[in-house]
């Protein structure tokens, strides 16, 4: 655990980078620092590993004083991963990579073996060893720099505003692949970003920082759309934060209708067999159960179905995997105002309406209230974030 | 044509042992200049406040006649050919020091964070970060000094035959023989075009990372500023060394 003890930054000219900061930072966790600029988010990072030295307070890491062991020693125990990359223009990144073990004393074939293995974990053809920087895209440099950092196996991983850099497709991936590493090794991340959207994202807890280096809130994702502390939090975080929020809640538990599906190859009489209710259109699917398109009942009976014809059944969503804002955007787009969701291989399972997602909301909104009042919902229990893993991945 | 190479006794050497003379008075002040840049540069880079001073103290060394240079230095070293060699590697520095502050300076600024990141202290640093990102800069800055120095050589005739391929000069006036002057220029320019040739070579070998655009001499980061006396060098040098010499 890495414990902030009251720090402050004030540098000779008087300005106050970082303000009394305390924050308790968990083992195996993203604990993501964010803020407009000017809010010492970076300088507290670099004091983490002391290219900062604060001018007041401590910080502890597993109870010790970071300022006890030597500097180099001690920024050799925590990757650090940046803006752009930084790697080395003139070495290949296999050296970029093996930089911290070639630098701990380990042999150069150890180093190198090292290098290779981290460059596939992190997602990089091995092909790309002898490749210089400049030959890369950023997004696979952004991986060398991920790589690079990992080297040693530090259990410290300081990341500042590493994906800012490239454009919001591959930002993405590498958002993807960082909660995918992360699941596999378990670091404990501090990640600064001025994008709260990525801060949602990643977080397993949220630092919110404002100018002037003071500490708005601390808190789980969830807890931050639901209750921003104050004017600040609730400003920064934008204003469709009740959409976002639904990010946290799954799908597992909608009510699907199955009753208006129907395959390509049935009869008129099973299609008007088929509508019930509130259900003006069919779901018309393939053979193997896939969906198509929307119809009209009566366009069905008159004859053979015309994929052409079919009014576009827009994107459907993963039932059970996806979360409630992906369910509620299907529908919001859906022609006929209902959502389509699918199992893991494209096949329809049932189709839900923008009504009965605004139950599902409702009832969730209901039971985050409940999960709020119970003792330990601050630190997250398992369960609870697991979803939350979950649903994020998808989000 | 054969009186070309026939070079008259008083110099005591052949035009081969002219030219091995010529390259070492010419290519040893750049290599001490070299020696000595480097630390400068670092303390410019170091101390930002001392660059525009140091830069000033380099520019009116250059600007001290070399003939000058020779009158007071005659008095220690006497009439040697470390008399001419002392102000030529005096003269590289006005090149070298702001190439290498250059050089340093262009690494960009997260790549020196994430070095010093990953633990690596200030001499580890400067040696194995931001030195090699120099070198295409720095190799920049040898170029000029080193194609700069090979014609300046020349001018060592001046205190007794201390000129190398210089020294063809008088005596194609003391004994009329034109040639010897044609020589004298002609060779210098090969040696500097081919010492110049030598450090692009060199440059390839030792930056095997940078673009291939760069590298053949387009836009990149080291060539992106090219050295204003390159030019002036240039058209020096097809008027022979003693032009260049008024030049200055």
């Amino acid at each position: 655990m890495i414990r902030i003890d009251t720090v402050t930054k004030r540098y000779p000219d008087g300005t106050v980078a970082v303000d009394r900061l305390s924050l308790e930072i968990p083992d195996r966790s993203i604990t993501v620092l964010v803020g407009p600029s000017g809010c010492g988010k970076t300088t507290t990072l670099r004091m983490i590993n002391r290219m900062v030295e604060p001018s007041e307070g401590s910080i502890l890491l597993d109870g010790v004083d970071i300022r006890e062991q030597p500097v180099n020693s001690l920024r050799r125990s925590m990757g650090y991963v940046i803006q752009n990359a930084g790697l080395f223009q003139h070495r290949t990144i296999v050296d970029n990579i093996a930089t911290v073990p070639r630098l701990l004393g380990w042999g150069r074939q150890k180093s190198r073996a090292r290098a290779v293995e981290l460059m596939e974990r992190v997602g990089l053809d091995s092909a790309l060893a002898k490749r210089y920087p400049y030959q890369l895209s950023g997004g696979q440099q952004q991986r060398v720099g991920v790589a690079r950092a990992l080297a040693a196996d530090p259990p410290v991983l300081l990341m500042d505003e590493p994906f800012s850099a490239v454009d919001p497709v591959v930002r993405k991936g590498l958002q993807d692949e960082l909660l995918r590493l992360q699941e596999e090794l378990g670091k404990t991340i501090v990640f600064v970003t001025h994008d709260i959207d990525e801060a949602i994202k990643l977080g397993t807890t949220v630092a919110v920082l404002r100018a002037g280096g003071r500490l708005a809130q601390y808190a789980p994702p969830a807890e931050l759309l639901t209750a921003p502390a104050d004017a600040f939090v609730e400003d920064f975080l934008g204003t469709d934060r009740g959409i976002r929020r639904l990010s946290f809640f799954g799908t597992a538990g909608l009510e699907l209708k199955t009753s208006p599906i129907v395959a390509v190859d049935a009869t008129a009489e099973e299609a008007a067999a088929r509508p019930g209710g509130d259900v003006h259109y069919l779901l018309v699917t393939d053979r193997d159960g896939r969906p198509l398109g929307w119809s009209e009942p009566a366009a069905l009976t008159a004859g053979a179905v015309d994929a052409g014809r079919l009014l576009p059944h827009g994107r459907p969503f993963e039932y059970g995997v996806e979360s409630l804002r992906a369910a509620l955007d299907c529908a919001v787009l859906s022609p006929t105002g209902w959502a389509v969701a699918v199992d893991g291989t494209g096949r329809a399972v049932g189709v839900v309406s923008q009504q009965t997602i605004g139950e599902a909301i409702r009832t969730a909104h209901a039971e985050g209230r409940r999960t709020e009042a119970g003792a330990d919902a601050r630190t997250g229990d398992d369960a609870g974030s697991a979803a939350g893993t979950d649903a994020k991945v998808a989000g | 044509m054969n009186r070309f190479f026939d070079i008259p006794s008083d110099l005591q050497h052949s035009w081969l042992g002219l030219v091995g003379l010529h390259l070492r008075e010419a290519l040893l002040p750049v290599l001490a200049g070299l020696v000595a840049a480097l630390p400068i540069a670092q303390l410019c880079v170091r101390f930002r406040w001392l660059y525009a001073p140091v830069l000033g103290v380099t520019t009116v060394l250059y600007a001290i006649p070399s003939l000058a240079f020779f009158v007071v230095l005659i008095d220690y070293t006497g009439q040697t050919e470390l008399t001419v060699m002392i102000p030529l590697a005096v003269y590289s520095l006005v090149v070298l020091v702001p190439a290498i502050v250059d050089g340093v300076r262009s690494v960009p600024q997260e790549t020196l964070a994430a070095a010093t990141a990953m633990g690596l202290g200030p001499v580890r640093r400067y040696l194995q970060v931001q030195l090699p990102i120099a070198v295409p800069a720095i190799i920049a800055g040898l170029r000029v000094a080193t194609v700069s120095s090979i014609s300046l050589v020349s001018v060592g005739m001046l205190i007794g035959n201390q000129g190398a391929l210089g020294n063809l000069l008088q005596d194609a006036n003391s004994y009329h023989r034109p040639e010897l002057a044609v020589n004298s220029v002609v060779t210098t320019a090969a040696l500097a075009i081919l010492a110049d040739a030598a450090l692009v070579g060199v440059r390839i070998l030792l930056t095997p990372w940078m673009p291939r655009a760069a590298r053949r001499g387009g836009p990149g980061p080291a060539e992106e500023r090219p050295e204003p006396s390159v030019p002036a060098l240039e058209g020096a040098l097809e008027d022979g060394p003693q032009a260049l010499e008024d030049a200055r």
